[in-house]
């Protein structure tokens, strides 16, 4: 299997057939919460992409130079990653909000939310330690390919948030039964895609 | 039990934390942004529903407005007298009173008095019932009742009953004026808060059309025009208009108008006006 294959398969393994949001359920959150509208939920999709794959490839050198050597990665990850995440999105908040007034006006108000974001934590966590995933392909992941994982994952996650909330905003003014309106009839429209996208499993052997 | 990894857990999250937390303190210093110690105070002091009546995008834009002189003080349309004073006091000048109005329907007719002349059966929305021929109401000029100002209204001072009637809460109406622009046919204004006799009609048909598709309407039949002492009655497209100014509110025309329509708006004890205390 060449690099470039292995890296295809990751990517495509982590943006639809281990799709985070509908496949493995993770960050249910912000499906709910923020697919309201198309230009909030772009927002939220563009800030969990840059949170997260500065999250992940900050997590992993941590693991590989700090807590892999001390031998205390396997019950000390979930703190670090924590404290990793938190801290590089409150820095990040800063510096855009001092560099790019525009940036943080379209980013910033997602940025807290990102901070607890069990996506961002589940991507991390499995960039050091694959095997949480199902994905045939993943083992021991190197730099690159945590990269890769991460963005498909963020892409994945931004993908379905998109779609949802363009499906959402149909909705809004459709004639739905009153007991159904609301986060009710948007949890039924997530089983439905789910099932949908589990017409890629088994694509390309993952 | 192996102490080492103990001590090397400690170490390692102590070490992380205390990297970041530096980290953290330093940029914070570094990347701070300067922003006016009256912006909160500011904030605290408009209201906060960020109504965007003020023509604002959202509360924090027009309190920066006003720190740059942009806005006046009574900037806050929504928050009335008090927060003009609040908002003057923290900039330090002189409160500039706003006469603070109140929102009213100019439309009585419910689906009781008002024929209709079609099912409407689309979506809920009054400036789509507009565009489709109108909606199912008879009357052109009438309220369609599908609650479009109600969906507006920052602060859930509209209330619309079983009969498509509308009723504005005015303790709660803010006069912000958001639901005149929502309202596709154009009947909601803000009249002044103590003008309590008003004409509650916006048909513009003659008095016979008028009368054929709502009982509750304005046939321009001029006999307020003539009961008033004031000159504060008259009539313009078919329907009644009073002059705010000139009016005293002695409630001449409410008795003779023979369609109801000129009323005054006052709580009474009726428990759904007790919420809801006028038209």
């Amino acid at each position: 299997m060449s690099e470039i294959y292995r890296y295809f398969l990751i990517f495509l393994g982590s943006l639809l057939i281990y799709n985070i949001l509908l496949i493995r359920f993770i960050a249910l959150c912000p499906l709910i919460g923020v697919s309201t509208q198309v230009e909030t939920s772009i927002g939220m999709a563009m800030s969990v992409l840059f949170v997260m794959t500065m999250a992940s490839s900050a997590s992993w050198v941590a693991w590989n130079y700090i807590l892999v050597p001390l031998h205390v990665g396997e019950f000390l990850y979930i703190p670090v990653f924590i404290l990793i995440i938190a801290s590089l999105v409150q820095f990040t908040e800063m510096v855009i909000k001092k560099t790019s007034p525009p940036l943080y006006r379209a980013m910033g108000i997602y940025l807290p939310l990102i901070t607890t974001n069990c996506a961002v934590l589940a991507a991390a966590t499995e960039s050091v330690k694959p095997g949480f995933l199902k994905l045939n392909v993943a083992y021991h992941f190197s730099l690159p390919e945590t990269l890769i994982y991460t963005i498909g994952v963020a892409l994945g996650f931004g993908l379905v948030l998109i779609i949802f909330a363009c499906i959402r905003e149909r909705l809004e003014t459709a004639p739905i039964p009153h007991a159904f309106k609301g986060a009710p009839i948007a949890f039924m429209i997530a089983a439905l895609m789910s099932l949908a996208f589990m017409g890629f499993a088994n694509l390309l052997g993952l | 039990m192996d102490w080492s990894l103990v001590w090397k857990a400690a170490i390692a999250l102590g070490a992380l934390a205390l990297l970041f937390g530096v980290l953290l303190a330093v940029a914070a210093e570094k990347f701070k942004v300067k922003t006016d110690p009256r912006l909160d105070e500011l904030l605290e002091a408009v209201l906060g529903t960020n109504c965007g009546a003020c023509g604002y995008p959202g509360c924090e834009a027009a309190c920066n407005a006003v720190l740059k002189g942009d806005a006046a003080v009574d900037v806050c349309v929504a928050g009335g007298n008090s927060a003009v004073e609040a908002v003057a006091r923290v900039m330090g000048v002189e409160p500039k009173q706003r006469e603070r109005g109140v929102a009213l329907v100019h439309c009585k007719g419910g689906l009781g008095e008002s024929s209709p002349k079609a099912k409407y059966q689309g979506i809920s929305s009054c400036a789509a019932a507009e565009l489709i021929a109108g909606g199912g109401k008879a009357c052109r000029y009438g309220c369609l009742g599908l609650g479009t100002c109600k969906d507006v209204c920052p602060v859930n001072a509209i209330v619309i009953d079983e009969d498509h009637r509308r009723w504005v809460n005015r303790e709660k109406c803010t006069g912000c004026g958001l639901c005149v622009d929502a309202c596709p046919r154009h009947l909601i204004q803000v009249v002044p808060r103590d003008q309590e006799v008003l004409v509650v009609c916006n048909s513009r048909d003659k008095g016979s059309k008028a009368r054929r598709v709502c009982s509750v309407c304005c046939t321009a039949c001029q006999k307020c025009v003539k009961a008033c002492d004031f000159d504060a009655i008259y009539m313009d497209q078919n329907r009644a208009w009073i002059d705010y100014e000139k009016c005293t509110q002695c409630g001449k025309c409410i008795d003779v108008c023979p369609t109801n329509v000129i009323v005054r708006v006052v709580p009474t004890r009726r428990k759904r006006e007790k919420v809801a205390a006028s038209v």
